[in-house]
C-alpha cells in the first residue's frame, strides 16, 4: 500500500516537473537571471568598452543628487495619485450601472469596453490630434461653453491631466473585473437588507463595498503598478515635454539605458522602481487588513 | 361594514405608494440610461471625430471652426496614406512577430498551467507563488541584461527577442488564467475516460483541450493585443527599417515626413483595426465578467 502511494507520488512529481519545465527554464533565463544581473550592474560603472568598475552604492547616491530623478518621481507620483482613484471610480461606476441586465446592456458593455481594444501607438497619435490646440476636438468642444482650452500637451500644467484624461477614457473597460465581483455577492444579503428597510445607498456601503473589497485591493495594486510603468504613450506623444513636465520615470530610465548606454545607472533606476512598487504593494496589503473583508474570516470564526 | 372600508382604504393607500414607487423606479431607470448614453458619447465621439479627420482633404482640414463632416468625403486618404510609406511591409513584419508570439505564448502557457493544475509535485505551491510574483517585477528590471543576452546571441535586429522569451511561459498572468480554467474541469471526467481505457494523450486532446478553449482564446487575444502594440521591444531590438513593425513605422512616418493630420489619422486607425476586430470576435470571453473570486483570497 505504502509502495503504491509513493510510486504514485513519484510519478506525479516527475510529471509535474516535466510539464512545468518550460516555465522553469524561462523563469531562470529570462527572469531571475536578468534580475540578479541587473542588481549587479547597479553596483558597477558599466562601460561599453569593457572596463567596468565596482562603485558600490555609488549609482544610488548619484540618484539622490539627480534633479531629473526627483522630477520623474514627482511626475509619476502626481499622475498616479490622480489616475488610480479616478480610474477605479469610473470602472466601478460603469459596472454598477451595467450589472442589471437592462435592455441594451450588452450594447453598452461593448461600447464601454471598446477603448480597451483601442491601444497602441496608433491611438496615441489619435489623442495627439484630439489634444491639439484650436483644431483639436477637446478645445473645439470647450469653445462651445466659452472656455478657451489650454494647450494640453504643450502646457506644463495640463500635460499630466491630459494623460489622466486619456486613461479615464478607457477606464470603463475595467468593469469586466468589477462585474465578476458584483455577480459573486450573494443575493440573499440584499434581500435581507431590503426587508430591514435599508436604502440602496446604505446597501452599497454596507454590503456591496465590503463584499467586493478584495477586488478593490487587486485593482488598487494593479493600478499603481500600471501608473508607474507608463512609457510608450509619453514616448510618442510628448517625449517628456514640454521641458521635463511629463518626464515619467520609465521614460527617464529608458533614455539613460538606450540612447545613453548608462547601463549601471539605468539598472539602479530600475531596481529603485521595483523597490518603490514593492513598498507600495506592501503598504496597501498592510492597511488592507483593516478594510478588506474575506469570507474565509467568518468561516474561521465559526 | 366598517372593516371593509378600512380594507379599501388600506388597499388604496398601498396602490398609491406602489404607483409612487413605480414612478421612482422609472425615474431611476431614466437617470441610469441618461448616464450610460452620456458616457458612451464620451467614448464614441473622439473615435468618430478622428475618423472624420481622416477623410478630409487638405482644404477641409484648414477650415475653422472645424466641422464633423465635410463633403465630399475623401475615402481615398486611407489608401494614399498607407502607400506613403512601406506600411504593407511593416504590416507583414507585425503579423509574423504576432503570429509566432501568440502561438508560443498560448501553447507554453497551457502546458505549464496543466502541470500546475493536475500534478501534485514537491514545492508546487511555492513555485506557483513565485510565478505570480513575477507579475510584479517591472519589465525594466530585466530589460538591460536581456538586451545583453540577445546581443551575445547575435539576435539584435531579428524578431527572436520579440517572441522567443514568450515560448517559455514567462507571462505569469496567462498561466494563472489557464490554471484557473483547468482546475475547474472536474477530475471525474478524466477518471471515467481512464476507466474506459483512454490514454493520457487521448484524454488531453479529446477532453481537456476542447473544454479549455475559452481560456485559450482569452490568452491568445490578450497576447495578440500585447504583441501587436508592443513598442518598447521593437524600439530596443529592431534598428533597420526593413525589420520595423507597425508601431515603429508609424512613429517614423510622423517624425520624418510630418504628414498632414488626415494621413496620420488614417494610418493610425488602420493599424488599430486588427485589434478591434479581434476584440469583437472574442468579446464573449470577456463580457460575462472576469471572476477573480476565490483566487484573490
Amino acid at each position: 500500500m505504502v509502495t503504491i502511494a509513493t510510486s504514485h507520488q513519484r510519478r506525479d512529481n516527475r510529471n509535474f516537473y516535466l510539464w512545468i519545465s518550460p516555465w522553469i527554464f524561462g523563469f531562470l533565463v529570462f527572469q531571475v537571471g536578468p534580475m540578479l544581473f541587473s542588481l549587479y550592474l547597479s553596483f558597477i560603472h558599466w562601460s561599453p568598452f569593457g572596463s567596468s568598475q565596482w562603485v558600490g552604492l555609488g549609482q544610488y547616491i548619484r540618484m539622490l543628487h539627480d534633479p531629473l530623478f526627483w522630477k520623474s518621481l514627482k511626475v509619476t507620483g502626481y499622475f498616479t495619485i490622480l489616475n488610480v482613484p479616478l480610474s477605479i471610480i469610473a470602472g466601478l461606476a460603469v459596472a454598477l450601472l451595467l450589472q442589471r441586465e437592462v435592455r441594451g446592456f450588452r450594447f453598452f458593455r461593448t461600447i464601454y469596453f471598446l477603448p480597451r481594444a483601442l491601444t497602441g501607438v496608433g491611438v496615441a497619435y489619435l489623442w495627439v490630434y484630439i489634444f491639439s490646440p484650436n483644431f483639436g476636438l477637446l478645445d473645439h468642444l470647450l469653445s462651445y461653453v466659452g472656455v478657451h482650452g489650454p494647450a494640453w500637451l504643450y502646457s506644463r500644467t495640463w500635460v499630466i491631466p491630459a494623460f489622466v484624461l486619456m486613461d479615464i477614457w478607457s477606464a470603463g473597460g475595467g468593469m469586466v473585473i468589477w462585474l465578476g465581483a458584483l455577480q459573486d455577492v450573494p443575493k440573499t444579503l440584499y434581500e435581507a437588507a431590503s426587508l430591514d428597510g435599508a436604502t440602496p445607498w446604505a446597501q452599497f456601503w454596507r454590503i456591496t463595498l465590503p463584499m467586493i473589497s478584495p477586488v478593490l485591493l487587486f485593482n488598487l495594486v494593479m493600478g499603481v503598478i500600471h501608473s508607474f510603468e507608463v512609457f510608450s504613450n509619453v514616448y510618442v506623444m510628448t517625449a517628456g515635454g514640454p521641458g521635463t513636465s511629463s518626464l515619467f520615470y520609465v521614460l527617464y530610465l529608458f533614455r539613460e539605458a538606450f540612447p545613453g548606454f548608462h547601463f549601471g545607472y539605468a539598472s539602479a533606476l530600475a531596481w529603485t522602481l521595483f523597490l518603490i512598487i514593492m513598498a507600495f504593494t506592501l503598504l496597501i496589503f498592510r492597511t488592507s487588513r483593516a478594510w478588506v473583508y474575506y469570507e474565509t474570516e467568518v468561516e474561521g470564526r465559526r | 361594514m366598517i372593516q371593509s372600508t378600512r380594507q379599501t382604504k388600506s388597499v388604496s393607500r398601498t396602490a398609491a405608494s406602489r404607483a409612487r414607487r413605480r414612478r421612482g423606479r422609472h425615474l431611476r431607470t431614466a437617470v441610469i440610461y441618461a448616464t450610460l448614453v452620456l458616457g458612451s458619447l464620451g467614448i464614441i465621439v473622439p473615435v468618430l471625430w478622428t475618423a472624420s479627420v481622416a477623410i478630409k482633404s487638405r482644404a477641409q482640414l484648414a477650415q475653422y471652426p472645424p466641422r464633423l463632416l465635410n463633403f465630399p468625403m475623401h475615402w481615398e486618404n486611407f489608401i494614399t496614406a498607407w502607400k506613403a510609406a512601406p506600411f504593407t511591409h511593416y504590416f507583414f513584419n507585425s503579423v509574423e512577430v504576432a503570429f509566432l508570439a501568440v502561438l508560443g505564448t498560448t501553447v507554453s502557457s497551457f502546458i505549464v498551467a496543466y502541470g500546475f493544475a493536475r500534478f501534485r509535485g514537491y514545492g508546487r505551491n511555492v513555485l506557483f507563488i513565485m510565478l505570480l510574483a513575477t507579475m510584479m517585477v517591472p519589465p525594466q528590471v530585466t530589460m538591460i541584461p536581456t538586451f545583453m543576452l540577445m546581443r551575445f546571441l547575435h539576435w539584435i535586429n531579428t524578431f527572436y527577442p520579440l517572441w522567443v522569451p514568450g515560448c517559455f511561459a514567462t507571462s505569469g498572468f496567462n498561466v494563472f488564467l489557464l490554471r484557473q480554467f483547468l482546475t475547474g474541469i472536474p477530475r471525474e471526467l478524466e477518471e471515467a475516460a481512464t476507466m474506459e481505457g483512454a490514454s493520457p494523450l487521448h484524454i488531453l486532446g479529446r477532453i481537456i483541450l476542447p473544454l479549455s478553449m475559452p481560456g485559450l482564446a482569452a490568452v491568445a487575444i490578450l497576447s495578440f493585443v500585447w504583441n501587436w502594440t508592443n513598442f518598447m521591444g521593437p524600439l530596443i531590438y529592431l534598428n533597420s527599417q526593413s525589420k520595423w513593425t507597425l508601431p515603429l513605422g508609424l512613429m517614423n512616418f510622423q517624425q520624418q515626413f510630418t504628414p498632414l493630420p488626415n494621413k496620420m489619422m488614417a494610418v493610425s486607425l488602420l493599424i488599430t483595426l486588427p485589434i478591434v476586430i479581434v476584440f469583437f470576435v472574442g468579446q464573449r470571453y470577456f463580457m460575462k465578467g472576469i471572476h477573480l473570486g476565490r483566487s484573490l483570497q
